[in-house]
């Protein structure tokens, strides 16, 4: 395992965040001007939303949600499409109040002024019901779609409550990507991270490395995806995994502290360690966080 | 300096024997399971001691995961799983559940404890 040694930490004016830029899609050659060339886009990630979660880490959880909305409304540069990778809504026994909290969620959501949003699945939206409020809501677990010759690929590793990806879909996985070839662009989007980030916190996919295999013929893949409630990079090869921070509570970094318990809420500072991403898709990839209001 | 390692090497294989002897009967240590809690949580043992955990449901599946150990199993209420551990070496080993039982399922965990 190879850590990334591309990093390039940017201020930028007026978004108070960071940008993260690397070689993440190694395969191609670099452009120096590569920026707003027809083809280039954006996409904005959301992640671990938790809609319905009420507790001591969010004092502000019933309008945390509809901030970012207003936030990600208001960039200057509005994305092609928006993607959520997973717990849109934090779990209940009550199958009813399952569907109330993902009726509210998708509410909340559609004041997003961008149309083309992208769901997936959480182990809170879909593990003790095996996705079923879920599709009914927001369709397919795992799927597929192409953008501006970028091909995204949705993986599921939630519905299964053991946190599998499982044969049937890995199957499915090596099938569309057979008809892909190498050198193609590749975005994987998936809620739990795909490699072993931290075992004994569970932060892992029961069989992520298979899926890792199959995907490391190609060159250019990145991957994004949630789960850990915070902003986190790391290569599999030449494989690039985002984490993207919650818009809940944050949670520790990995192994920091012998219990994976979310970091307190800072009442001076509501929102610290939360937001969404702005990826900017050219020849490399350009992160850039997100805070929750724009201050 | 030399004299003391070997006199200390000669001692911890002679406990190391001890401890073989010993070994032939595994200890059961009984862990039930629940949402979203081990009971108990914190367990004890030797090392060189060898263990079988027998884990038990009270109300639906568990998972039962100890990467230190390589162990996995689910948890499945109504029967026992009986899972062999031989402890080599000391230390603090976590253990959870890891299939998605509801909310609290992230808190639901506990520990090993390994005495040299
Ligand atoms: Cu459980």
């Amino acid at each position: 395992m190879q850590h990334t040694d591309r990093r390039d930490f940017l201020k930028l004016a007026g978004l108070a965040g960071v940008a993260f830029t690397a070689g993440l899609f190694p395969g191609r050659r670099a452009d120096a001007q590569a920026s707003d060339r027809a083809g280039d886009f954006h996409f904005v990630q959301f992640s671990d939303t938790h809609w319905g979660y009420s507790g001591a880490a969010n004092p502000d959880a019933e309008h945390t949600l509809e901030k970012a909305v207003t936030t990600v409304n208001g960039l200057a540069r509005q994305p092609d499409l928006i993607v959520f990778t997973g717990d849109l809504t934090h779990t209940t026994d009550d199958a009813k109040v399952r569907r109330e909290r993902m009726k509210r969620f998708r509410e909340i959501v559609s004041a997003l002024s961008v149309k083309d949003v992208r769901f997936m699945p959480g182990e809170h939206d879909a593990s003790l019901d095996r996705g079923e409020a879920y599709k009914e809501f927001f369709g397919a677990t795992h799927y597929t779609f192409d953008h501006k010759g970028v091909h995204f690929i949705a993986l599921d590793n939630v519905s299964d409550p053991a946190a599998k990806l499982g044969d049937e879909q890995l199957a499915w996985l090596a099938a569309d990507l057979k008809q892909r070839k190498p050198d193609d662009r590749i975005i994987v989007l998936t809620h739990r991270p795909l490699f072993d980030l931290q075992p004994q916190w569970d932060w892992t996919t029961a069989d992520g490395a298979k899926a890792i295999e199959l995907l490391m013929p190609f060159k250019n893949v990145v991957v994004f995806y949630g789960h850990i409630h915070q902003e986190h990079h790391h290569m599999t090869g030449h494989i690039a995994h985002h984490a993207a921070n919650s818009l809940i509570f944050a949670l520790p970094a990995p192994g920091s502290q012998p219990k994976r318990a979310p970091l307190a809420y800072d009442a001076a500072m509501p929102g610290k360690g939360l937001g969404t991403r702005d990826v900017a898709v050219a020849d490399k990839v350009t992160l850039v966080e997100l805070p929750v209001t724009k201050g | 300096m030399y004299r003391r390692t070997l006199v200390a090497l000669l001692a911890g294989s002679a406990l190391g024997a001890a401890a073989r002897l010993a070994a032939d009967q595994p200890v059961e240590i009984r862990i039930s399971a629940k949402k979203f809690e081990f009971h108990p949580n914190k367990v004890t043992a030797r090392r060189g001691q060898p263990l079988v955990l027998v884990l038990t449901s009270e109300d639906r599946i568990h998972g039962f995961k100890m990467p230190d150990f390589g162990v996995r199993t689910d948890i499945v209420p109504g029967q026992e799983t009986r899972v062999s551990l031989m402890p080599e070496k000391p230390g603090s080993f976590t253990f959870f559940c890891d299939v998605f039982c509801g909310d609290g399922h992230e808190d639901m965990d506990g520990t090993l404890l390994i005495e040299a």
